[in-house]
C-alpha cells in the first residue's frame, strides 16, 4: 500500500470504514508530514496536533461503538479565514495576529458535527486580498510544484497544503477567484459553490456579495463529499439560500452525452498564453470524446468585470474593515495620544499594503460625489455581466474555459505592479459577479507545471460541474500527478 | 481623472488610516494606476441598467423578534486590548 498521506479523502474514507485504517494513524501520519514540510511550504500558520490526536482518538471510539458518521475520523485544515472556537484566527493579518476566535464558523461547526479531525489553520493573503499569497504577515507560501513560485492566492496554504499532501481537503474562500486560481496553479481540484449555498457566518468578511465558502481536494469526488458537508441553509446568514442538498455524488457518474459545453470566444482571444491554449484544447478532446458537445458563446461584458470588481470589492471592503479599530479585538497600537490616533495607527500598523489600497480605493468610490461614477456604474455593469451568463446558459449545460492566463509565477514577479496581480483573475471575477458555482479542475502539465480548466455552471449546478470533472477525471491521470521531490 | 496627494490624504482621514508622507507618495501612484484600469467602465453604455446589489436578489429574511443569543460578554471580552468592569477602555473624549 501507498503512503496514507498519498491517498485522497474519498480514498480515506473507504480505508476508515473498511477499518484497514484508523483515524489515530491517519492523523499522525499527515501531522508527522506537515511538521516535517511545512518549514519550507509555509501553508499552515497555526498546527494543532494536540487537538487533532484527541478529536482522532474519540473518533476511533465512535467508529468502534458504531456511533460514527461516514465522514468520522477524516481530516480537514482550515483556511485561517474561517473562525475556529478556542484557536488563533489571523486572516493572514498583523491585526489579527494575537485573535483567538471564542466561536466556529458555521463551516467549522459542521465539519465538527460530521467528525472531521482539524490539522491547523492555512495560510492566506492578508484578508483574502492577493493572487499570489505573497500578502500574508505570516510570509509567502511556496508551491510544492517549484518552491520559487507562488500557489495563486488566496487561498494559496489551502492550495499548497492539499499537493504537497498535507491535508486530504482543505476549506477555502472564493471572492473573485481565490479558490480557482490557486487550485490551477498548484495542480489541484477546487469548487467555489453558488452564492449562498454555503454559509458565511464565521467567515472574515472580505467583500460581501460575492464572499462564498468551498473547497480544495485532489478530485471532484472528494469535493463532492466534502460540499455535502458543509452546504444547506444557515439562519445566522441571512444571504444564505434555502434550497436543498442533494447528494453531490449521485450524478458524479452520469453520461456526458446529452451535456452542451459553452466556449466563451473572450476566454481565448489572444490574451491566452498558447501553451495554455493548447492545454484547453487536450481537455476539450476529453470531453467530447466522452460525448459532450460543444457550442460557441460570447460573453460580451467579462472584460469589464476586472474594473468593475476592483470597485466593488474594495468598496464593500473598506465597509467591512472598518470593524478592525483596536478596540474591541484584534491588536492596538502602543500609547495612543488620543482616539484619533488609536484607530490610525491601530489600523496603519495593522494592515498590510494591499489592504490599505483597496480600504483607500473603496472608500474613494463611495465618498460624496463619486457614487454614481463608481459603485452605481460597477453595479450596472455587475448586472450586464449576469445577463451575459443567463443569456449563454440558456444554450448551453456548462461553461468551459481556462482558470488562469498562464501557469504559477515566480515569487515577486508581479508585486510592484498591483494592477498586473489583479489581471491574473481576468477569466475568474465575472463568475463571482453572476454569483455563479464554478470549479478549477486539473489540466496537463505545462513545462512540468500544472494548469487549470474552469468549468461555470447555473445557479446551484454544482452537481453538473462535479460529475464531467469527475468523467474527465476518470478518462485521465492529471489529478494524480504529484510535485517531484516531496 | 487623477488623484492628488490631498486626495488620498482626505481619503485616508475618512478611512482612519494612519500614512507618512513616504507612504501617501507610494500609494498615490498605485490608486491612480487602479483608478486608471477601473475607468474602463466608462465605456460601456450602461443608461437604463438597473445596478445589480447582489447575485441573487433575495428577500430580506425575517425572524420572531425574540431573545436568541446567550449572554457571552465575557469570552468575548477576552479578546479586547483593554476592558475594566465589562466597558472597553479607549483614550478619554471627554474632558
Amino acid at each position: 500500500m501507498s503512503d496514507i498521506t498519498d491517498l485522497s479523502f474519498s480514498e480515506l474514507k473507504k480505508a476508515l470504514q473498511n477499518k484497514t485504517l484508523s483515524s489515530t494513524e491517519t492523523t499522525a501520519a499527515f501531522l508527522d508530514r506537515i511538521e516535517s514540510l511545512n518549514p519550507e511550504l509555509n501553508a499552515f500558520i497555526t498546527i494543532t496536533r494536540d487537538e487533532a490526536m484527541q478529536s482522532a482518538k474519540k473518533a476511533d471510539t465512535a467508529i468502534s461503538d458504531g456511533t460514527a458518521t461516514a465522514y468520522t475520523g477524516l481530516p480537514i485544515a482550515h483556511k485561517d479565514l474561517f473562525c475556529t472556537d478556542g484557536v488563533l484566527t489571523t486572516c493572514g493579518s498583523r491585526i489579527l495576529s494575537n485573535f483567538v476566535a471564542p466561536y466556529d464558523a458555521h463551516v467549522v461547526s459542521r465539519c465538527k458535527a460530521a467528525g472531521l479531525v482539524s490539522l491547523g489553520k492555512l495560510n492566506m493573503d492578508e484578508f483574502a486580498m492577493g493572487s499570489s499569497n505573497e500578502n500574508s504577515y505570516f510570509g509567502p507560501v511556496r508551491n510544492p510544484w517549484d518552491t520559487s513560485r507562488v500557489p495563486g492566492g488566496s487561498s494559496g496554504g489551502s492550495a499548497a497544503a492539499v499537493a504537497a499532501n498535507l491535508t486530504p481537503l482543505a476549506t477555502a474562500t472564493d471572492t473573485g477567484g481565490s479558490i480557482r486560481q490557486p487550485a490551477a496553479f498548484t495542480g489541484t481540484s477546487g469548487l467555489k459553490p453558488t452564492y449562498g449555498r454555503v454559509s458565511r457566518f464565521g467567515m472574515i468578511a472580505y467583500a460581501s456579495s460575492l464572499d462564498q465558502g468551498g473547497l480544495i481536494a485532489h478530485t471532484a469526488e472528494d469535493l463532492a463529499h466534502g460540499l455535502g458537508l458543509i452546504a444547506g441553509h444557515d439562519s445566522r446568514d441571512s444571504t444564505s439560500a434555502v434550497q436543498p442538498v442533494p447528494d453531490y455524488t449521485e450524478l458524479l457518474n452520469d453520461s456526458l452525452k446529452d451535456k452542451v459545453i459553452g466556449l466563451p470566444r473572450q476566454f481565448f482571444d489572444d490574451r491566452l498564453d498558447t501553451s495554455m491554449h493548447n492545454a484547453m484544447d487536450t481537455v476539450l478532446d476529453v470531453l467530447k470524446s466522452l460525448g459532450a458537445t460543444t457550442v460557441d458563446i460570447s460573453l460580451d461584458h467579462v472584460a469589464e468585470a476586472i474594473p468593475a470588481y476592483y470597485v466593488i470589492a474594495p468598496a464593500e471592503a473598506s465597509s467591512n474593515l472598518s470593524r478592525f479599530d483596536g478596540v474591541r479585538f484584534g491588536a492596538r497600537a502602543d500609547k495612543p495620544t488620543d482616539l484619533l490616533d488609536l484607530y490610525e495607527r491601530s489600523r496603519s500598523e495593522g494592515f498590510g499594503s494591499e489592504v490599505k489600497r483597496r480600504i483607500l480605493i473603496g472608500t474613494y468610490a463611495l465618498s460624496e460625489g463619486y457614487y454614481d461614477a463608481y459603485y452605481k456604474k460597477a453595479q450596472q455593469i455587475r448586472r450586464l455581466i449576469r445577463d451575459d451568463f443567463n443569456r449563454a446558459l440558456a444554450s448551453c449545460d456548462l461553461i468551459f474555459g481556462p482558470t488562469t492566463p498562464s501557469t504559477a509565477f515566480i515569487i515577486g514577479e508581479k508585486t510592484s505592479d498591483p494592477v498586473s496581480m489583479y489581471l491574473e483573475d481576468i477569466y475568474t471575477v465575472a463568475t463571482n459577479m453572476a454569483g455563479l458555482p464554478g470549479g478549477s479542475f486539473q489540466g496537463p502539465l505545462v513545462s512540468g507545471l500544472p494548469t487549470g480548466y474552469q468549468l461555470t455552471g447555473p445557479n446551484f449546478g454544482e452537481s453538473i460541474i462535479l460529475n464531467a470533472a469527475h468523467r474527465v477525471q476518470t478518462a485521465t491521470d492529471w489529478h494524480r500527478l504529484i510535485p517531484e521531490g516531496l | 481623472m487623477s488623484l492628488t496627494s490631498d486626495h488620498v490624504k482626505r481619503v485616508a482621514k475618512l478611512a482612519r488610516l494612519g500614512l507618512t508622507d513616504a507612504e501617501t507618495a507610494e500609494i498615490l501612484a498605485q490608486l491612480n494606476s487602479i483608478l486608471n484600469l477601473v475607468d474602463q467602465m466608462q465605456q460601456i453604455d450602461t443608461k437604463n441598467v438597473m445596478p445589480l446589489a447582489h447575485p441573487l436578489e433575495l428577500k430580506q429574511t425575517l425572524r420572531a423578534d425574540a431573545v436568541t443569543e446567550m449572554d457571552q460578554r465575557e469570552k468575548f471580552q477576552n479578546t479586547a486590548p483593554q476592558v475594566n468592569a465589562g466597558l472597553y477602555l479607549v483614550p478619554r473624549v471627554v474632558e
